[in-house]
């Protein structure tokens, strides 16, 4: 199949056919191409525009570029910085245990145990649910009288009656505990795949060298997943970062802001309050931040090649 | 020996452990969903319904337009599972086979795009939607989902491209056939299942979706299931839990089924591929 590629390539490079080739190339990518330019790098480059004006919803005078001002605005705004801080806390707080439980599901899948078909076919349903469905389950176990936890904890003499999502002390770690089970299967459907790439004999030559489980899964395993479970982090962190609809639904941002997550706090302001230029600089700061966190994710990545 | 059977033990453990945490939750909405009003409202709810009622489904076609909500997030889904797939499989054929500056482009494009937060594309999208007259419009919806899904639909679409052997292309220029002939003619029908295991997965994320229904639907007429779902949290009272939990449940069955169908499928090409940004 390589070699296949291989050959193929080479013999494009010989006949470079004058303009047949890439019209039909161009003839299979338009369709497509059309709508990506049109809907979505338009309107992105629209927004970064945006984000320098002070266009508002429902105005009469025309919109005016105001340069930097709208970013002046942000740095002085706390209520957007408190927001920054907590999707931050938000996106590491749901990142970092996703990422071991799902390691330690994927580990457990991967072994030959009688239960992993329903752990598999359970691993689905978080995944395949609507947000809107994730929130509203949740809600239905989080509810201070009708709700399953503060009941399974009152049978152990704790949390009677105690409201979850809109106590100050415990909305955030509640909607937390919700992003961890919402985003978990992706996460170890990844990290599955990566081990069963990995290839059996290495295991079976540690065993045999007398390498503990620790030792076989530093030596062996976790090279072998590293790529993916780099990967795999980055993109949680990013869409953790991002998220929206989860939270909205669970608190709406409260109590008083505790879980108003950047993006909640943008949308409030571009479609509640109609400032569209403001919002637009939120979401700029917000893919400046994204930037710096990708790039370090690459770097960790070609350092791993170098390594390799 | 005996070490072996207690890590035996420890993993069916934590097994265990890992299936009540993620089975918990969904087994409560399903218990609240068939429990009268009046065990709902008892201070000690119990696992499984005394009384089991379907009252609360009948309820909840009764509050909210849920047939109708239904049928929009049908037509939004279908549609634009449909366009994305048609119009992404051929880019993806181009990316997969040559190393061009659109392919380059295009798989930039594909990452990137992970990490859009949408509300930056969601203000422009707004203001250009609403010049053309279509915000409170299904049709308007659709054109946002279609370029919404086209990242994953690309990324899972090249995986399966690369897994057809070249060699049949070949044979097929051998014989003089053009680019886009080739295309139609030999790879299309090689990629049938992976384009139809695409579109379910471009069905089932549309029709999940909800932030950008959410800003571009006004009336209840025009909304799709999810929006209308959280217009039941809006007027929640611990009466109103049974249809809640009815309606979202219900809302949840046709993702698990085409979800288990396609479950094998994905997991290959999904590794990286956008699920739920």
């Amino acid at each position: 199949m390589t070699l296949a590629t291989a050959t193929k390539r080479s013999a494009k490079k010989r006949a470079p056919g004058p303009g047949r080739t890439d019209h039909g190339a161009w003839f299979l990518v338009l369709p497509a191409l059309i709508p990506i330019l049109i809907l979505s790098v338009g309107p992105l480059l629209y927004g970064i525009a945006l984000a320098f004006t002070d266009s508002q919803s429902g105005r009469t005078e025309p919109t005016q570029w105001v340069g930097v001002l709208n970013f002046q605005d942000l740095l002085h705004d706390t209520l957007f910085w408190d927001s920054f801080r907590i999707g931050l806390l938000w996106a590491f707080g749901v990142t970092v245990p996703q990422f071991f439980l799902a390691l330690g599901l994927a580990l457990l899948l991967n072994q030959p145990l009688r239960m992993r078909w329903l752990a598999r076919a359970l691993a689905i349903i978080p995944w395949a649910m609507p947000e809107v469905v994730v929130g509203i389950m949740w809600r239905l176990v989080y509810h201070p009288d009708a709700g399953v936890l503060n009941e399974t904890l009152s049978n152990f003499g704790l949390g009677e009656g105690k409201d979850w999502l809109t106590g100050t002390a415990t909305a955030l770690f509640a909607v937390i505990v919700v992003g961890v089970w919402a985003g978990m299967p992706q996460t170890t459907v990844a990290l599955l795949a990566g081990l069963q790439n990995t290839p059996r004999e290495l295991h079976e030559a540690a065993a045999m060298d007398g390498a503990g489980a620790w030792r076989r899964f530093r030596t062996v395993t976790w090279p072998a997943i590293k790529p993916i479970a780099l990967a795999i982090t980055a993109l949680n962190f990013i869409w953790n970062f991002n998220s929206f609809a989860l939270v909205y639904v669970l608190t709406q941002g409260g109590p008083g802001g505790r879980t108003r997550l950047p993006m909640l706090f943008a949308y409030e302001e571009a479609f509640r309050y109609g400032q569209f230029g403001y919002a637009a600089a939120m979401g700029c700061v917000m893919v400046a931040v994204i930037s710096v966190i990708l790039a370090f994710y690459l770097v960790g990545r070609l350092k791993g090649g170098d390594e390799a | 020996m005996r070490t072996k059977k207690t890590t035996r033990a420890a993993q069916y453990a934590a097994l265990a452990a890992y299936l009540v945490f993620l089975a918990f939750p969904f087994l409560w909405l399903i218990s609240t969903a068939f429990k009268p009003a009046r065990e709902l409202g008892s201070l000690h709810p119990t696992w499984i319904p005394k009384d089991p009622t379907l009252e609360n489904f009948r309820q909840a076609f009764d509050e909210q337009p849920l047939l109708q909500a239904a049928g929009n997030s049908l037509i939004a889904a279908l549609s634009a599972s449909l366009i994305a797939v048609v119009i992404a499989t051929p880019m993806a054929y181009v990316m997969a086979r040559h190393r061009n500056r659109v392919s380059k482009a295009a798989t930039g494009w594909v990452v990137i795009s992970q990490a859009f937060p949408f509300v930056l594309i969601i203000i422009p999208l707004f203001l250009i939607l609403k010049n053309l007259h279509l915000i409170n419009s299904l049709l308007g919806l659709i054109m946002v989902y279609v370029v919404w899904s086209l990242p994953f639909a690309l990324w899972m679409l090249v995986g399966y491209v690369r897994a057809v052997p070249a060699e049949l292309e070949e044979a097929a220029a051998v014989d003089g056939a053009s680019k886009v002939r080739t295309f139609v003619s030999v790879v299309a029908p090689l990629l049938a299942p992976g384009i139809v295991a695409t579109a379910m997965f471009a069905f089932i994320t549309a029709w999940n979706e909800f932030f950008f229904a959410l800003v571009l639907l006004k009336t209840p007429e025009k909304q799709t299931l999810p929006v209308i779902l959280n217009r039941f949290i809006g007027t929640e009272g611990v009466a109103d839990l049974g249809p809640l939990a009815a309606a979202a449940f219900l809302a949840t069955i046709p993702s698990l089924v085409i979800f288990a169908i396609i479950q094998k499928r994905i997991t290959g090409g999904m590794l990286a591929g956008a699920v739920k940004a």
